[in-house]
């Protein structure tokens, strides 16, 4: 498996954001992790990505222990922030060939590299603009074309069309879907926005810190639409 | 452990970058201590008079007295702007992008630390180039003697800065800083008066700036721009880096959890 996290749990105090959480997404899956807001996706996010140690149960990316191999598992590990985390005063390649040197990636693998990713990503004319120049979606391709130059064999996505509009939120969704399916990148989408998930895709529903629901996401809505089945569960336990 | 020069460059670049991107920020760290300078050490000129003390070896102006204490408040400044910096960085979140790169998170910081160094290093030298067009000079030697010591004070303050960003949770909170830290341990300290004329006003003055690692990092400068060997100096600078990079990392450290927390 290729992301696998185990009876995960963690608390601020005597807060806690996680609970006993576990799943596992396979080799070219395509998972939603989906949850309202406060439901705990943020911290997953923070222990997946290493700002913030386990306290309990365990994370494993690309068959990398987080915990026993955690440099190993970063580096199989692509991740696009809810925030953006571009530097603004830097051009688009600038930003690229940053993030490509903390990866050790360097010269012209480097250069070939961040031209094949923002060709991917529809941004190869823009890679001289600076990154404060960029509207919200392309700053947010920018960044999914970031966090793949280094082929992650896992790519996370937290909350990535936050505040984008709808053509540009269904644009980028079908792009990650595609990458799913041609490389066999496993992909985790946290959003609380049911409209980003299709029925053939995974899907982890998160709330109060626990997963109430973990399977397909045809098979667990049945008829009903998925915002539907989204608040009869949330709205059940609440 | 190539990776790891390849990032540590990459870090390097970009604080560099980010400083030429803010012009203003250079002018102000010119500015600042030129105003000490040439304002304020005109006025006490007169009023303070200063015996020979190593390491001069004769009468000296008030000018010539605090150059190094000068060259000290631009790594002093310096550091706590890139502590300012690194608190934005962490709320604008390419803390996250950079603690998230897979290599060891002691040297991540520590080339962030050594970026924010050389840029110091550089200000310290427009500093003291622009000193020595208004005559105030040290031996010709002196200028390459003081880069290590440069090195180490900027590596002590910039950490001091990285561990302070760590435990500062908003930027709101940055003023805070600089009356609690960047003042105290600037008048506290040998960069304007020598530690025996605060002797005369109050020995527990005294002791204060004899303990403050801000004296040390200032004598140590001092020593060095006149190619003296300050070996106490040294020794407290480097241990007060050590101190301050143990700070920063435990600062960092994931299990402590200090970034930004949300559910």
């Amino acid at each position: 498996m290729s992301l696998q996290v185990s009876d995960l749990s963690f608390s601020y105090g005597t807060k806690t954001a996680l609970d006993s959480v576990s799943f596992t997404v396979g080799r070219g899956q395509f998972a939603a992790l989906l949850g309202p807001n406060g439901a705990g996706k943020s911290t997953l996010f923070s222990l997946l990505t290493r700002l913030f140690v386990t306290q309990g149960g365990a994370i494993s990316i690309a068959r990398h222990d987080l915990k026993a191999a955690p440099l190993a598992a970063m580096a199989d590990l692509g991740v696009v922030f809810q925030q953006t985390t571009l530097d603004l005063d830097l051009t688009v390649r600038q930003n690229l060939r940053y993030f490509a040197a903390l990866h050790g990636i360097s010269g012209r693998d480097a250069d070939t590299r961040i031209d094949a990713a923002l060709d991917r990503l529809g941004m190869a004319e823009r890679a001289g603009e600076k990154a404060r120049g960029l509207n919200g979606g392309h700053r947010r391709r920018t960044e999914i074309a970031r966090a793949l130059l280094h082929d992650p064999k896992v790519l996370l996505l937290d909350e990535p069309t936050v505040g984008l509009d709808a053509p540009t939120r269904a644009a980028l969704t079908q792009h990650i879907h595609d990458l799913c399916n041609d490389t066999g990148m496993t992909v985790l989408w946290a959003t609380h926005l049911t409209d980003e998930v299709a029925d053939s895709d995974q899907v982890i529903l998160l709330h109060r810190g626990r997963v109430l629901a973990d399977g397909s996401c045809g098979e667990l809505r049945g008829d009903a639409p998925l915002h539907s089945y989204f608040a009869q569960m949330t709205g059940a336990s609440a | 452990m190539r990776h790891a020069f390849i990032a540590m460059r990459a870090i390097v670049l970009r604080e560099a970058l980010r400083f030429v991107h803010q012009r203003e920020r250079f002018i102000a760290a010119l500015v600042r201590p030129l105003v000490w300078l040439l304002v304020f050490a005109a006025g006490f000129r007169a009023a303070l008079g200063l015996s020979i003390a190593p390491p001069y070896q004769t009468y000296i102006t008030y000018e010539t007295y605090i150059v190094p204490g000068l060259c000290g408040m631009v790594l002093l400044f310096n550091g706590m702007q890139s502590s300012l910096s690194l608190v934005y960085d962490r709320e604008m979140g390419s803390m996250r992008l950079l603690l998230t790169a897979p290599l060891s998170r002691v040297w991540l910081l520590f080339s962030k630390l050594l970026g924010s160094t050389i840029i110091s290093i550089f200000q310290v030298y427009a500093f003291l180039l622009v000193a020595w067009l208004f005559d105030i000079t040290v031996p010709g030697w002196g200028y390459v003697a003081v880069l290590p010591a440069l090195v180490l004070a900027g590596l002590m303050l910039g950490a001091l800065g990285l561990a302070l960003s760590s435990f500062i949770k908003q930027l709101e909170n940055f003023a805070g800083v600089m009356n609690f830290v960047i003042f105290p341990m600037f008048f506290l300290s040998s960069a304007l008066y020598p530690l025996w004329k605060m002797a005369e006003s109050s020995e527990l003055l005294h002791d204060i700036c004899a303990a403050n690692p801000f004296t040390h990092a200032v004598e140590l400068i001092r020593f060095a721009l006149y190619v003296e060997w300050n070996g106490m100096a040294l020794l407290w600078t480097a241990l007060a880096t050590l101190v301050f990079m143990g700070l920063a990392v435990w600062g960092y450290d994931p299990a402590r959890g200090m970034m930004t927390r949300k559910g």
